[in-house]
């Protein structure tokens, strides 16, 4: 992966950058000493690495401000981190940048319960958010698999999405109003406790920018009341192109499962071998989670169920108890797992209509065997996001370029039967280069054209989203002005 | 011009020597200068898969249109995008481009999101005549920047929508109404924050303070909804009043009567529309000046009724959220705005937003920008 040659001009004046931040952070909030900007090198796609210039943890809005306005005087580009869970490099760092990295930002600024809204800085864990309501019966939806680490600077990022989404959204449907600050200081708030803020919808823009737009430093996010309950029901088939059709019938039924997720055989096999959770050996299994009173859970999965045994199922097994509920879940969440237990892996995320399911997995296998790369399948299929996961060995001199190839394949796939290339980890730099694959250069303008207008320098998260060689002129805007 | 293909629309801005009023039907009431430019003959629908909830359709396709072709799948607009034309008296046929680009919710809006939230793709024509596609068909994408958030709502100042793709919801099998009664307008507030905040998923919460009723909406399987409406019952039992329990067919009506701000139909003055914290809605009407109003959203969109000419967002003053004038004379409209006015930081950003989309300023220039 290609990323711009670091400019020397601005690593000369190395000294001079930190001498100003240090001006404006206390003493522990300035990371510049090379073996500890090593700590922020990489995100969670490890393959890709680079130690930052500098790494600065700014504790408030006003610190960001100051930061921000520092760095974009002096011209040095900006990469913002929440905690660094990016599968997709967005957090990764140019040896002339500075790392803005929010995690000193964590507090709840606002809990609401009669207007249903928390207000967070954005530096807080997913999880935590929830954690800070629960005792209340409320939560936050969005759930990426990530949550216990993951910031909600990062999912804002990112517009993370997660295995609930199919009934309560991604980010972007739950956030309600951000506080951000622009690459050249400017504080500005939007939206807030009220519902769809007010102009254009820059709420909506900021969210799955990637960090490119501004840095969002307080958040208030929708919560919701905890359902009664929840409970899934498994199924297995013989045939992925029936499992396909169940999942669709069971729409068209106007059952509004919370969550569908998909497995295929190698995600089953591996899975079974590493967590033993008692799955069926089959082509394809579903998990089918709807949400209720016990009486309303039982006439749903009822209904699943019905619909199911149309389709000849090799097995149905529908929970009964919270501890039915977490054995059929086992498996599945212990899914990357279970396949990283076999080799090093890379997880796509492409997106695609339902219907193209069992011609895509069929491609996948014909491009499994041309590669010679095992690869399973695990799929929100509620929703269309697929996360297949191709094995290789990262000792392996050229296995990861292969492997890489492969993955570009399936996005192609995935863009030429209607979907994207993906659905809910974001761009980055890592599926930056195929952006021509699903947009042509009048798109992909319309969207740089958006970063000129909150960022005119192109100082924040530079390298990434869009591919290098149509950035490239926009890019060198920074390097004149300087 | 009658445009009837993307091509036609690209011509026709390309060819523009003046502003212009960039439209679906026309039935919404915006305020725009110039020749008219409407995409209703932009007509269609060209995918719908009911098994992956999406629909594709042309700008100009009538909503009538697509609602009936989702009807025979036992489908939905979720949204419950609002009709405007008896209220506003006008004519035409709406489309799904006016509603995307008006960003028109209902009362649904509270438990599923807005026009916004359901709008998964566009193709659009910039203020130069470039076409421009983002998003998809596909609900989970998060490709590249959500230009399909920003042109929704735009009003047609960015960009002059071609196609949409949507994501739809199936029809629950029935619903119901609990009606409170009695309740004042704090007191109506506070019994729809109680209902909201249970698990219950209530989908509609209106209060009327000309009948003193507080309207619960909930959907879903016939023995859910009547467990639920157990459950709130209990849930409210404290608050007081007596409680009415509206059937099915009753209960359409309430919904499409609050839906379409019915109340105001027919009668004189200005029509508003405030987005605000739910909890401030009561004082924030009580200090507006408005002859009547009533409330959707638990409390947070309050459709007022005041004076021709009051200027509603003085009387209110400062408050988290917005107020759009929706109904007035077009001497009105052009003094106070139809849009709130955004703080100098937001408007800079909007203006030069519409400086990259729109750089000859030609689409409903003017309409939104209005710094305070």
């Amino acid at each position: 992966m290609e990323m711009p040659i670091p400019n020397p001009e601005i690593m000369a004046r190395k000294a001079r950058v930190v001498e100003r931040l240090q001006a404006v952070l206390p003493p522990d909030a300035v990371i510049h000493d090379e073996r500890e900007t090593r700590a922020y090198e990489c995100d969670a796609l490890t393959a890709y690495k680079c130690p930052p210039m500098v790494a600065v943890l700014p504790s408030s809005t006003q610190e960001v401000s100051d930061v921000l306005r520092i760095c974009h005087e002096e011209g040095v580009p900006v990469v913002p981190r929440g905690s660094g869970t990016s599968l997709a490099g967005g957090a990764l760092p140019t040896a002339d940048c500075v790392i803005l990295g929010v995690a000193r930002m964590n507090d709840v600024i606002e809990t609401d319960y009669e207007n249903r809204i928390i207000r967070v800085q954005t530096g807080r864990t997913n999880l935590s958010v929830t954690g800070a309501v629960e005792e209340h019966g409320f939560f936050y939806a969005p759930d990426p698999s990530s949550q216990l680490a993951c910031a909600i600077a990062g999912n804002i990022a990112m517009n993370s999405g997660g295995a609930h989404c199919l009934k309560y959204g991604v980010t972007t449907n739950n956030l309600m109003g951000v506080k951000m600050v622009l690459m050249d200081g400017e504080i500005i708030d939007i939206g807030g406790a009220h519902l769809d803020a007010g102009g254009l919808d820059l709420l909506g823009l900021i969210c799955g920018s990637e960090g490119q737009l501004g840095v969002v430093t307080e958040a208030t996010l929708r919560i919701l009341h905890k359902p009664e309950g929840a409970r899934p029901v498994l199924i297995g088939f013989d045939d992925n192109e029936v499992a396909g059709t169940c999942v669709s019938d069971i729409i068209k039924a106007g059952v509004l499962p919370v969550a569908i997720e998909f497995m295929d055989r190698p995600c089953i096999e591996a899975t079974e071998a590493f967590a033993k959770a008692g799955y069926p050996m089959c082509e394809a299994l579903l998990i089918v989670e709807v949400e209720g009173s016990d009486a309303e859970i039982d006439h749903q999965l009822e209904l699943i169920s019905e619909i199911a045994r149309r389709h000849n199922p090799v097995e149905l097994r529908q929970s009964k108890s919270a501890e039915e509920s977490a054995k059929i879940w086992l498996g599945r969440k212990s899914a990357f797992g279970a396949m990283g237990q076999i080799n090093d892996y890379m997880c796509l995320d492409g997106t695609i209509p339902v219907s193209s399911l069992p011609h895509v997995l069929k491609r996948i296998g014909e491009m499994s065997d041309h590669y010679g790369l095992k690869v399973g399948n695990v799929f929100h299929a509620g929703d269309g996001n697929m996360h297949p996961l191709i094995l290789f060995d990262a000792n392996k001199p050229g296995d990861l370029e292969l492997c890489e190839e492969f993955g570009a394949e399936v996005l192609k796939l995935c863009v030429e039967v209607g979907g994207c290339l993906t659905g809910e980890h974001g761009v980055g730099i890592e599926k930056r280069d195929l952006m021509h694959v699903q947009y042509a250069a009048a798109d992909l303008n319309a969207q740089m054209a958006v970063k000129d207008v909150f960022d005119p320098a192109w100082l924040l998260n530079p390298a990434k989203v869009f591919p290098l060689d149509a950035s490239e002129t926009r890019r060198a805007v920074k390097i004149a002005a300087e | 011009m009658d445009i009837t293909s993307e091509q036609a629309l690209v011509d026709a801005v390309k060819g523009a020597d003046g502003p212009l009023a960039v439209q679906g039907g026309g039935t919404r009431g915006v305020p725009a200068r110039g020749a008219v430019l409407s995409v209703a003959g932009l007509s269609g629908i060209s995918l719908y898969e009911p098994g992956a909830m999406t629909v594709v359709a042309k700008a100009g396709t009538p909503v009538a249109e697509i609602e009936a072709a989702l009807a025979k799948e036992n489908q939905r607009l979720a949204f419950e995008p609002m009709d405007h034309r008896a209220l506003l008296g006008t004519k035409g046929t709406p489309t799904i481009g006016g509603v995307m680009a008006a960003n028109v919710s209902g009362p649904r809006r509270i438990s599923v999101g807005a026009a916004r939230d359901f709008l998964l793709g566009v193709r659009y024509v910039d203020g130069q005549g470039v076409v421009v596609k983002n998003g998809g068909r596909v609900m989970k994408n998060v490709t590249g920047y959500d230009l399909v958030k920003l042109m929704a709502g735009s009003y047609g100042t960015l960009g002059v929508l071609s196609e949409v793709s949507l994501k739809v919801l199936p029809r629950p099998e029935t619903h119901a109404t609990l009606v409170l009664h009695g309740l004042d307008d704090a007191g109506g507030v506070a019994a729809m924050a109680r209902a909201l905040g249970s698990p219950f998923e209530v989908t509609g919460a209106a209060h009327d303070p000309a009948s003193q009723e507080t309207k619960l909406r909930v959907e879903g399987f016939e023995a859910s909804v009547t467990y639920r409406l157990g459950k709130l019952r209990a849930l409210l039992s404290s608050v007081g009043g007596e409680m009415v329990v509206h059937d099915a067919v009753a209960s359409e009506g309430i919904w499409a009567a609050t839906r379409d701000v019915a109340a105001f139909d027919g009668k004189d003055g200005d029509v508003w529309r405030v987005s605000c914290k739910p909890s401030d809605g009561s004082a924030i009407a009580a200090r507006s000046g408005a002859q009547a109003w009533f409330y959707d959203w638990a409390g947070g969109l309050i459709w007022l009724l005041a004076a021709p000419g009051h200027d509603l967002r003085q009387a209110v003053g400062v408050f988290d959220g917005h107020a759009t004038l929706v109904r007035a004379d077009s001497a009105t409209k052009a003094r106070l705005g139809m849009f709130h006015p955004e703080p100098a930081g937001l408007a800079r950003l909007t203006a030069r937003l519409r400086a990259q989309f729109d750089p000859k300023d030609i689409f409903n220039a003017g309409l939104m920008e209005h710094a305070a």
